[in-house]
């Protein structure tokens, strides 16, 4: 390393160094120290000071939940269409064709089946990256057909949700996924499959205001912010400041909102145990 | 007195003209011959006005302070109305309220948002915008209702459920949520009716229905369009432009086939007449109310199911372009 190199001459050699310090580093949403890369990514993506749970992508989420090779995606070309022709600053069919060419993916959620220690299960995974993991009618169309495969497998459904909640641009059309899917989750629970819950940083509006809150048994992530209005809608509203740990799983648990706080790590033996009683 | 929105300035400048020319003595000739004019140009100005309504003049109808909210309908329209409070857990919730009534002779569970005429009442109803509390009592009443074999009417009047921190602390996501998946299988006919303001997910929690029914100047939307202006242009002076984009009229919604039927509203809105607008409600509600009454709990549960399960808009394409 160049300890006495001047300060100030940017070269594109010096840049492309300086990324790759940066990429060796990472800093933590919560607790924002400076933390190693490598560590965090051993831990599976936690941070090693804090306890904090980094977003992860669908398929290490998947990875980490069901047996190595086991899952099997579903329905994975059901696409958005644009209901509203709705446009803002950018057309929503650009928003779409950005977001899809970002992820690879047609919208914000995948679902399929798997197995936890050999047990056959279904599962939904949101996908943030996808448009804040927004629920519109694609996200509620899969979480129907998944809850319904569940149904007719009578294997239990497992849903994790990392979401900013109701899609704007399909308008009314969203609003009413969150009835579509908790009809179709009330009738999982009359015929008795299992349904857990997993809520994921950060899970917000309509779908905890759904799905995501009618888990037999509902699980979040260490410091997960959950809830149902954003921060800064009730900041504006109350016109005070929120308290510090407001809207983390922590808040949620001592409220009774919750069934457990569980980390990344201990997440698939918790469920191996949870499901050897439903 | 009646209230004039901004975009009812013409209406108002004729109106006080009118009653300017009335008020200086209005036997001579020349003076009726004005008024006649004034009067003709009046009706005129409003069937222009009101026959071509943009989305965020609607919204502003469906918010007018003066406009007929879910008392005024219970009042005329039901006899032997007896509230009944609480949601056994924490408190009442006067932002919605409920009770059994009687409505064609018949007894029904009637629920609410009710966001208040005056200013002291508007503050002790949380301008309509629940709680908690206000979701779980209307559940419990909702059962109630299915226990006695009642049908449930609800109205709907609500900017949203309330943003607070009691409300996060209590569960407001719970309670809507709970609310959503109990009355998608309640074995009784639900007919919701937005009367005012559909505001997202805290009219939603009372609005699961066999039928739902608008007003024609209501507004049914998952966001407000301030709220959607700001988050998506980043510019409240969009607020006109998002409350187009967003199709939250009676008409938008009907053609999205979310909604089964619009009920048309008296010349200005229903709060210029509020009579007509009463019957129009009553008449549509017992119409549908009698559609219903001959399906099995059953019945009811499969088509609201099958109802709900077919919203939206995807596509799937055929095997081989994956």
């Amino acid at each position: 390393m160049a300890w006495f190199k001047k300060p100030g001459v940017t070269t594109a050699e010096n840049r492309k160094r300086a990324k790759n310090v940066e990429g060796l580093w990472l800093k933590c949403n919560h607790c924002r120290e400076i933390v190693y890369r490598k560590e965090v990514e051993r831990n599976s993506k936690v941070c090693p000071k804090c306890d904090y749970h980094f977003p992860i992508s669908v398929q290490e989420r998947i990875a980490l939940l069901v047996d190595l090779g086991s899952f099997k995606e579903w329905a994975a070309d059901i696409e958005p269409q644009d209901p509203l022709s709705f446009t803002d600053t950018r057309s929503y069919r650009e928003r779409l064709k950005a977001q899809q060419e970002k992820t690879g993916r047609k919208d914000a959620i995948v679902i399929g089946e798997g197995t936890i220690n050999g047990r056959r299960i279904a599962l939904g995974v949101f996908d943030f990256g996808f448009m804040g993991g927004s629920m519109g009618s694609v996200v509620g169309e899969k979480i129907c057909r998944v809850a319904e495969r569940a149904l007719a497998l009578r294997i239990p459904l497992m849903l994790v949700t990392t979401s900013g909640g109701a899609r704007m641009q399909e308008g009314i059309l969203s609003l009413m996924q969150m009835a579509k899917t908790s009809a179709v989750v009330a009738q999982l629970g009359e015929a008795r499959v299992p349904f857990i819950c997993i809520l994921a940083d950060p899970t917000f509006g309509g779908v905890t205001a759904s799905v995501a809150m009618l888990g037999d048994v509902i699980i979040a992530e260490p410091k997960a912010l959950i809830g149902f209005a954003g921060p800064r809608v009730i900041e504006q509203t109350i016109k005070q400041q929120l308290p510090d740990a407001f809207q983390r799983a922590e808040f949620l648990m001592d409220h009774g909102m919750i069934d457990m706080i569980v980390e990344r790590k201990h997440l698939k033996e918790t469920l191996n145990q949870l499901l050897s009683h439903l | 007195m009646r209230e004039y929105l901004e975009f009812e300035k013409p209406i108002r400048e004729i109106e006080e003209r009118l009653q300017k020319l009335i008020s200086t003595g209005g036997s001579r000739a020349s003076v009726q011959e004005e008024t006649k004019k004034l009067k003709a140009r009046l009706a005129r100005t409003e069937v222009e006005l009101y026959r071509k309504l943009t989305a965020w003049q609607r919204a502003q109808l469906a918010r007018h302070p003066q406009r007929p909210g879910v008392l005024d309908y219970l009042d005329a329209m039901c006899r032997d109305f007896i509230e009944l409070h609480g949601d056994r857990v924490f408190g009442d919730d006067q932002a919605v309220l409920g009770g059994f009534a009687r409505f064609n002779g018949r007894s029904v569970m009637i629920i609410g948002h009710q966001k208040g005429k005056t200013l002291k009442e508007r503050m002790q109803r949380n301008f309509g915008m629940p709680n908690p509390e206000g979701y779980r009592k209307a559940l419990r009443l909702m059962k109630l209702a299915e226990k006695f074999s009642r049908p449930i009417i609800t109205f709907i009047d609500t900017p949203g459920a309330y943003p607070g921190i009691g409300a996060e602390e209590r569960g407001q996501a719970g309670a809507i949520a709970r609310n959503l998946s109990v009355m998608s299988r309640l074995k009784v006919p639900i007919v919701s009716v937005v009367i005012g303001e559909g505001g997202s997910g805290g009219a939603l929690a009372l609005s699961v229905a066999d039928r739902v029914l608008m007003l024609e100047h209501s507004i049914y939307s998952v966001i407000s369009p301030e709220g959607c202006a700001a988050i998506l242009w980043d510019d409240p002076s969009k607020t006109p432009d998002a409350a187009e984009a967003l199709k939250m009229t009676a008409k938008d919604l009907l053609g999205l086939g979310v909604i089964d039927d619009v009920i048309p509203e008296p010349l200005g809105g229903a709060h210029r007449d509020p009579q007509t607008a009463v019957d129009r409600v009553a008449k549509s509600l017992t119409s549908h109310l009698a559609q219903l009454a001959d399906s099995s709990g059953e019945e009811l549960l499969a088509r609201r199911a099958q109802k709900y399960r077919k919203i939206g808009t995807v596509v799937e394409s055929v095997a081989g372009r994956k």
